[in-house]
C-alpha cells in the first residue's frame, strides 16, 4: 500500500503501476475477446456493458449515498422511450441518448423530492410506487408507448464496414469505460465524499456543512442519468420496445447484481452485472433455477461476505501484497 | 344507490384480503423493522400446497390448515435460517430487505419448478357464481366467505396479540427488544412466531384469492404491491391501520372501477401510495417518524 501524502494524491485515478498494468490488460482483454470469440459472446458482451451503466447509477444512490429506491425500473423506461421518441423523430443517436439520459435525470430530482423527507423503508416505498406507476401509465397510454405493437427502433448504421453488432459493443465498452472512470473520478471529490457522509449520518454530514438538500437531489439525478442511458442504450440493442420489459423484476435483477457485485464499489457494479448476465446462460433450459440461484447467491453473500465480489477481490490483493505475511 | 351499495361491498370482500396481506407486512415491520418483501411468494408456496394436497383427493378441512402450516413454516425457517444470522453481524436495513428478495426469488423459482408456469384452476368449497340475494344486495357465495375470512383472521390476530400471554411478549418486543431481552422473553423465538402468523395470514388471503384468479407463481404479486399500499395508507406501524387500510383501499378501487373506468383502478393504489408518503408518511393510524435535524 503506498502512502498517500496529500489531497492532490489522494484524488489520483488508479495509482500504482500495478494496478495502471492490470487495468490496462482487463480493458484490452475487454475489448478484443467478445469481438474475436464466437458471435454469441459479442452479444453477451454488450448486455454486461449495457447492464453495468445502470447497475453503476443505481450502485451510486443505494451504495454511495444510501438512499433506498426501487423505482430505477421508471427511470429506465424513461430513458428508453424518450430515446424511441428521439430516434423516430430523426434525431443523431449520440444527441437522443443524452437526451433520454437527461429527461430521466428530470424525473429523478422529482422523484428525489420525497427523499428529502422520507427515510429507509418509506423512501423505498414511495419510489417503488413511482416506479409501477411509470409501467402503468406505458401499459395504459398508447400515445406514448405504442400501444399494443410496440415501438420499433432502427438500427445504426456501422462505420468501416464493421458487422452491426460489432459496432454496438464497441459503443456500450466505450460508455461504460467512461461512466466508469467519471464514477470512480466523482466518488473521490468532494460530490461522493458528501454522498458518503449524508449515507453514514445525516446529521453530522449537516453540521460539517454540507448542503442535504442539493446532495440527495444530485444523487438522485445523477444515478437517473445513468440509467435513462441505461434505458436507451438498452432501446438500441433490443430495436423494439413495449411496456413488458419495464416490469419489477428489472428492479429485483439490479439489486441482484449490486449485492453479489458489492455496494459502493464500482468494479463490483460490473462484477455483479456480468454476474446477472452470464447466469442465466449457464443454466440454459432449466428457467427456474435462475431465481433460485440468484436468491441463494444474494444470502450467501449477505451473511457471508457482506461485501461481495468486489470486497473477495480486494482481500485477495491484500492478501497477494502481504504475501508472505499474514 | 343500490349500485353503489353493490360496489361497495364487492370491494369490502376485496379489501378484507387486502387486510390480511397488509396485517403481515405491519406485523414483521412492527416486530422485526424488516419491509418483507416476500410476503406475495410465502402466500404463493402455501397456496400451492393447498393445491397440491386438494388435487390429490385431500379434503378442504385437511389442506387449508396444511397450507397455512407450511407457509409459516417457510417464513420461520427463513428467520432463523438467514435473516437472525444477517442480524447478528449487523446487517443494515437495505442488507435485510434484500435478504427477503432474494427468499422471494428463491420461492418463486421452487414454485414454477414444481407446478410449471401454466394457470391452473383452484378446486374450492365456495363457489364464484352462486350469489345470495342479502336485501337489494346480490352477494356470492365467495365473497362472502372471503368477508368471513378477513373477519377471522383479524380477530385471531387480535385475540392472540392483546389477549394472551405470547401477544404481551410480541408487544414487548417490538416495543424494546433490549429491555425484552434482558427481562427474560425469548425475543429470536417471539419475532419467528410474528414471522410464522404473518406468513400465515398472507397464506389465508391466497387461499381465497386463488379461486376468484387464476393459479399460477405469480398470481400473488399484485395482491401483495396492493397490501403494501393499504399497509402504507393505514400506517406501516399500526395494526389496526392495515385493517382500515385494505378495507378503504378495497372499496376505494371498487368504487373507482365502477365510476371513473377500469384502468383507474389499476393504478389507484399507487397513487394512494404516493399521496400518503407526501402528504402523511405515518398513514393514517400510524405514529412515530418525528426526526428533526
Amino acid at each position: 500500500m503506498d502512502l498517500v501524502e496529500s489531497y492532490r494524491q489522494d484524488l489520483r485515478f488508479a495509482p500504482g503501476r500495478v494496478t495502471r498494468v492490470l487495468l490496462g490488460a482487463t480493458v484490452l482483454l475487454a475489448a478484443v475477446l467478445p469481438l474475436a470469440g464466437p458471435p454469441a459472446w459479442t452479444v453477451r458482451g454488450i448486455l454486461i456493458a449495457i447492464t453495468a451503466i445502470g447497475v453503476l447509477g443505481q450502485n451510486l444512490l443505494i451504495g454511495y449515498a444510501g438512499q433506498i429506491s426501487f423505482g430505477q425500473v421508471g427511470f429506465l423506461a424513461i430513458g428508453a422511450y424518450s430515446f424511441a421518441h428521439l430516434m423516430a423523430a430523426g434525431t443523431p443517436w449520440p444527441l437522443a441518448m443524452v437526451a433520454g439520459g437527461l429527461a430521466a435525470a428530470a424525473a429523478g430530482v422529482v422523484v428525489g423530492f420525497p427523499s428529502l423527507r422520507l427515510k429507509g423503508p418509506y423512501l423505498a416505498i414511495a419510489t417503488l410506487g413511482f416506479g409501477i406507476a411509470v409501467y402503468q401509465i406505458l401499459a395504459n397510454v398508447a400515445a406514448i408507448s405504442g400501444g399494443r405493437t410496440g415501438m420499433s427502433i432502427p438500427a445504426l448504421t456501422a462505420p468501416f464496414g464493421l458487422p452491426r453488432t460489432s459496432w454496438m459493443y464497441c459503443v456500450a465498452l466505450g460508455l461504460l469505460l467512461l461512466f466508469a472512470v467519471a464514477t470512480a473520478n466523482l466518488v473521490s471529490s468532494y460530490a461522493g465524499r458528501a454522498l458518503m457522509a449524508v449515507r453514514d449520518s445525516e446529521i453530522a454530514a449537516e453540521s460539517m456543512g454540507v448542503n442535504l438538500t442539493s446532495t440527495k437531489l444530485l444523487a438522485f439525478a445523477l444515478s437517473s442519468f445513468y440509467t435513462g442511458v441505461h434505458g436507451a442504450l438498452f432501446a438500441q440493442f433490443l430495436g423494439h420496445l413495449e411496456p413488458e420489459l419495464f416490469n419489477l423484476n428489472e428492479v429485483l435483477i439490479q439489486f441482484v447484481a449490486i449485492t453479489v457485485g458489492g455496494l459502493a464499489s464500482v468494479e463490483g457494479s460490473i462484477l455483479g452485472s456480468a454476474f446477472v448476465i452470464l447466469v442465466p446462460a449457464l443454466f440454459g433450459s432449466a428457467r427456474w433455477a435462475v431465481p433460485v440461484f440468484f436468491g441463494a447467491a444474494i444470502l450467501g453473500v449477505l451473511i457471508f461476505e457482506p461485501g461481495g465480489l468486489a470486497g473477495r477481490l480486494r482481500k485477495a490483493r491484500l492478501y497477494l501484497e502481504r504475501w508472505p505475511f499474514k | 344507490m343500490d349500485r353503489f351499495l353493490q360496489y361497495a361491498v364487492t370491494g369490502l370482500s376485496a379489501g378484507s384480503l387486502y387486510a390480511l396481506v397488509a396485517l403481515g407486512l405491519v406485523l414483521i415491520y412492527k416486530s422485526t423493522r424488516v419491509l418483507n418483501f416476500a410476503q406475495g411468494e410465502l402466500a404463493t408456496v402455501g397456496t400451492f400446497a393447498a393445491f397440491a394436497l386438494v388435487s390429490r383427493d385431500q379434503p378442504f378441512a385437511v389442506a387449508f390448515p396444511l397450507a397455512l402450516l407450511v407457509g409459516a413454516a417457510a417464513a420461520v425457517l427463513f428467520y432463523f435460517g438467514a435473516l437472525a444470522p444477517a442480524q447478528k453481524k449487523g446487517a443494515t436495513l437495505l442488507g435485510q430487505v434484500i435478504l427477503t428478495i432474494g427468499l422471494a426469488l428463491i420461492l418463486q423459482g421452487v414454485v414454477v419448478y414444481l407446478f410449471g408456469t401454466e394457470p391452473e384452476r383452484m378446486p374450492f368449497p365456495l363457489s364464484d357464481s352462486d350469489a345470495k340475494r342479502i336485501g337489494p344486495l346480490y352477494v356470492s357465495e365467495l365473497s362472502l366467505g372471503t368477508l368471513g375470512a378477513g373477519i377471522a383472521g383479524c380477530l385471531v390476530l387480535y385475540l392472540v396479540v392483546q389477549r394472551t400471554r405470547l401477544g404481551l411478549a410480541m408487544r414487548a418486543v417490538s416495543e424494546n427488544l433490549l429491555a425484552a431481552q434482558t427481562l427474560g422473553i425469548p425475543t429470536r423465538r417471539v419475532l419467528a412466531f410474528a414471522w410464522g402468523a404473518a406468513s400465515a395470514l398472507g397464506v389465508l388471503a391466497g387461499l381465497f384469492l386463488a379461486p376468484a384468479l387464476l393459479l399460477d407463481p405469480f398470481f400473488m404479486l399484485d395482491p401483495f404491491l396492493k397490501g403494501f399500499a393499504a399497509a402504507v395508507l393505514g400506517g406501516l406501524s399500526s395494526l389496526p391501520g392495515a385493517v382500515v387500510g385494505g378495507l378503504l383501499l378495497g372499496t376505494a378501487e371498487s368504487l373507482a372501477g365502477a365510476y371513473l373506468g377500469i384502468e383507474f383502478k389499476k393504478t389507484l393504489a399507487f397513487l394512494v401510495i404516493l399521496a400518503v408518503l407526501l402528504v402523511r408518511p405515518e398513514g393514517l393510524l400510524g405514529k412515530e417518524f418525528k426526526e428533526r435535524v
